[in-house]
């Protein structure tokens, strides 16, 4: 699929967003700022932002504890994001939440989660509901290499399969679960071999080339929006730091490390970009420092937000 | 006696069950290399070898599997459930499987295993992170949970659950990994079903577990300052409960305040009200108060989790209630 300069400065946009959001809430919280834990996406920019380009607002997807990217990549708010990382009223999830499980259900973000491989199954439950009530519309589950052990995983890609639901199931296989290495959690190389053993497709693709994720995506999705039944793609990627902000990583290879990091999806995208005359240095950097701005305003937006009232703790937990 | 952490007790204590008894082993995710998220399994993988400490993957029901299916055969299995919320996933193996097992086939197995555990809230981990879910054990026959609240109760009562014949919870709390206290020098064993009167005292008794045992020490210091002296009970083991200690106690003060971390409704609090109120009715002359969380998720934000979880002032107020 030939995308036009625009659609392709939108994924650098997107990428960056990310990555910036990400490098902010690390600062944040290293000062103290911010509660609890943070899973940083920095480094997996390319799969969120290659698969959600393909998305519409009435497309779902749900997440995992490492978030922040598939939300904001899927069009979330970063100041009700990072209000909502400070515990404020005006977060999206009214503080209750903090990272982990931010959703925005008006743009289809069904949820990150705190419990790896739970996304899955919901996932296959608001695929049945978006056919239930005849839409056109897709669900992309995202999840881990470490989650792909979970049964959830298994009994959700079986559902999707006999069921003929329209999800697409991204594994980000950044070669770790925690601090276990996926040589030492699964036999296989590839995960999309999985996909065999349900009959659903299984391709494995470069995590960290935008391109790549965004040309599989946009087959599966199509095929999933044409009633053609899930699938499930493999994007291999590398996360550049720990399972969770103080994680001190003895279990990465320093060379590993190194050999990761110069496939950094973003210098890479911008390179591709230049070197393809969709870009000049210029306009990237411009991309940069608009983002930078937005993102600084958002932690202006947060950090002047007003708290929850105690009373609020009583609210939500039942409808109606 | 030695100074040691919370989390140092869980480590030495593995340790020095695995080098007694060479059918203890460790599976769980992350126990191995790692050595666990906060440290509880550090350097047992240079010590025990990948036989004895087993890096899983992310696949709860087939550890506690594991866990259920190496204790018939007579190996002696702990296996680490990170946080209690995850244990959800892998209920089956826990309530249909470790607790009735050997119920269910006349007493032909003994199903040795320990599931170790954190619960609480209080460092902003949201709903699925922070929860105290102990009463949902208690609610299974065959199966023992335990919680201990300083570093000398891990010891003993993890030494008590590693050598028990029957599947045992044993909790531990976040926010206590780096509390020290003196931990006993060579084997300590807890029996379980005898609870620990961490404050002797007079005119109230305030029975609890886990974390909030310190919040009710400090409360009860408070309290005698205003001329209340508060007797503090830790039950340490909730299944079997030490019913005397606490009905003695009650005797002697004709006052009960439980605390506990979880919610209110249907929390453990629940059982010991009622025990008391049917075995000790006489000895009251109060009526028993549980102080305990709203019936809510633990909410993020910190302005709402300090609120909502179990404080110094909450407990203070409870028992003043009573005069
Ligand atoms: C059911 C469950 N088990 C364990 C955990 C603890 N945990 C949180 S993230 C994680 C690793 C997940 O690995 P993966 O699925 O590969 O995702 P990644 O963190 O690499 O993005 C673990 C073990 C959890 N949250 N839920």
């Amino acid at each position: 699929m030939n995308l036009t300069k625009d659609q392709m400065l939108n994924l650098y946009e997107t990428m960056v967003k990310i990555r910036e959001f990400e490098e902010k809430a690390k600062e944040l919280m290293l000062g103290g700022k911010l509660a609890g834990f943070l899973h940083l996406y920095c480094g997996e920019e390319a799969i969120a932002a290659g698969v959600c380009a393909n998305l519409n607002d009435k497309d779902c997807i749900t997440s995992t504890h490492r978030g922040h990217g598939h939300i904001i990549a899927k069009g979330g708010d970063i100041n009700r994001m990072m209000a909502e990382l400070h515990g404020k009223a005006t977060g999206y999830c009214k503080g209750k939440s903090g990272s982990m499980h931010i959703a925005d259900l008006d743009i289809g973000i069904v949820g990150a989660n705190g419990i790896v491989g739970a996304g899955l199954p919901i996932a296959v439950g608001v695929a049945f509901a978006l056919r239930y009530k005849k839409m056109d519309n897709v669900v992309v589950a995202f999840f881990g290499d470490g989650a792909s052990n979970r049964g959830t995983f298994h009994e959700a890609l079986n559902m999707a399969s006999v069921l003929n639901l329209p999800v697409v199931f991204i594994c980000e296989n950044n070669h770790f679960g925690m601090s276990t290495p996926q040589s030492v959690h699964q036999k296989i190389k590839d995960i999309s071999v999985r996909g065999t053993a349900y009959d659903i497709p299984g391709k494995t693709v470069d995590g960290n080339d935008v391109l790549a994720v965004h040309e599989a995506a946009a087959e599966a999705i199509g095929r999933a929006r044409k009633g053609g039944g899930p699938s499930l793609i493999e994007c291999k990627t590398w996360r550049h730091y720990g399972h969770f902000i103080g994680d001190p990583e003895p279990y990465k290879d320093p060379e590993e490390q190194k050999k990761w990091l110069a496939t950094d999806p973003i210098p890479r995208f911008a390179k591709y970009l230049i070197e393809s005359n969709y870009a000049i240095q210029a306009d990237l950097d411009a991309i940069k420092n608009s983002v930078r701005e937005k993102i600084e305003a958002a932690v202006r937006y947060a950090q002047s937000s007003p708290d929850p009232l105690p009373e609020d703790i009583y609210s939500d937990v039942y409808a109606g | 006696m030695a100074k040691k952490t919370y989390i140092e007790a869980i480590r030495e204590t593995q340790s020095a069950e695995m080098q007694r008894d060479p059918d203890v082993f460790i599976a769980g995710e992350d126990v191995g290399v790692m050595g666990s998220a906060f440290g509880q399994t550090a350097g047992l993988l240079k010590e025990f070898g990948m036989q004895r400490v087993v890096d899983t993957p992310i696949s709860e029901s087939a550890i506690i599997g594991l866990g259920v299916g190496a204790a018939a055969m007579g190996l002696r299995p702990i296996l680490v459930i990170d946080f209690i919320d995850f244990m959800a996933v892998c209920m089956d193996e826990v309530l249909n499987q470790a607790s009735k097992l050997r119920y269910m086939l006349g007493g032909q197995v003994k199903i040795p295993l320990v599931i170790r555990s954190q619960i609480g809230a209080g460092i902003g981990a949201a709903a699925q992170h922070s929860q105290s879910l102990e009463a949902f054990f208690t609610h299974m026959p065959g199966m023992k949970t335990v919680a201990a609240a300083t570093p000398a109760d891990v010891k003993g009562l993890l030494t008590a659950a590693i050598r028990d014949d029957n599947p045992v919870l044993f909790i531990e709390h976040k926010t206590l990994a780096r509390f020290e206290g003196e931990v006993p020098e060579n084997d300590y064993v807890i029996p379980f079903g005898k609870a620990d009167i961490k404050r002797a005292g007079s005119d109230v008794t305030i029975v609890s577990w886990s974390a909030m045992v310190h919040k009710c020490l400090a409360a009860a210091e408070s309290l005698s300052k205003e001329g209340i002296d508060a007797e503090v009970i830790d039950i340490r083991s909730l299944i079997p409960l030490d019913r005397e200690c606490i009905l003695n106690s009650v005797g002697k003060t004709g006052k009960l305040v439980i605390v506990h971390e979880a919610v209110e409704t249907s929390g453990y609090g629940a059982e010991i009200a009622a025990m008391v109120a049917d075995q000790g009715f006489d000895l009251l002359d109060a009526p028993i108060k549980r102080v305990a969380a709203p019936f809510t998720p633990v909410p993020f934000s910190p302005v709402l989790e300090k609120e909502w979880v179990v404080n110094e002032e909450k407990i203070i107020n409870a028992v003043k209630s009573l005069f």
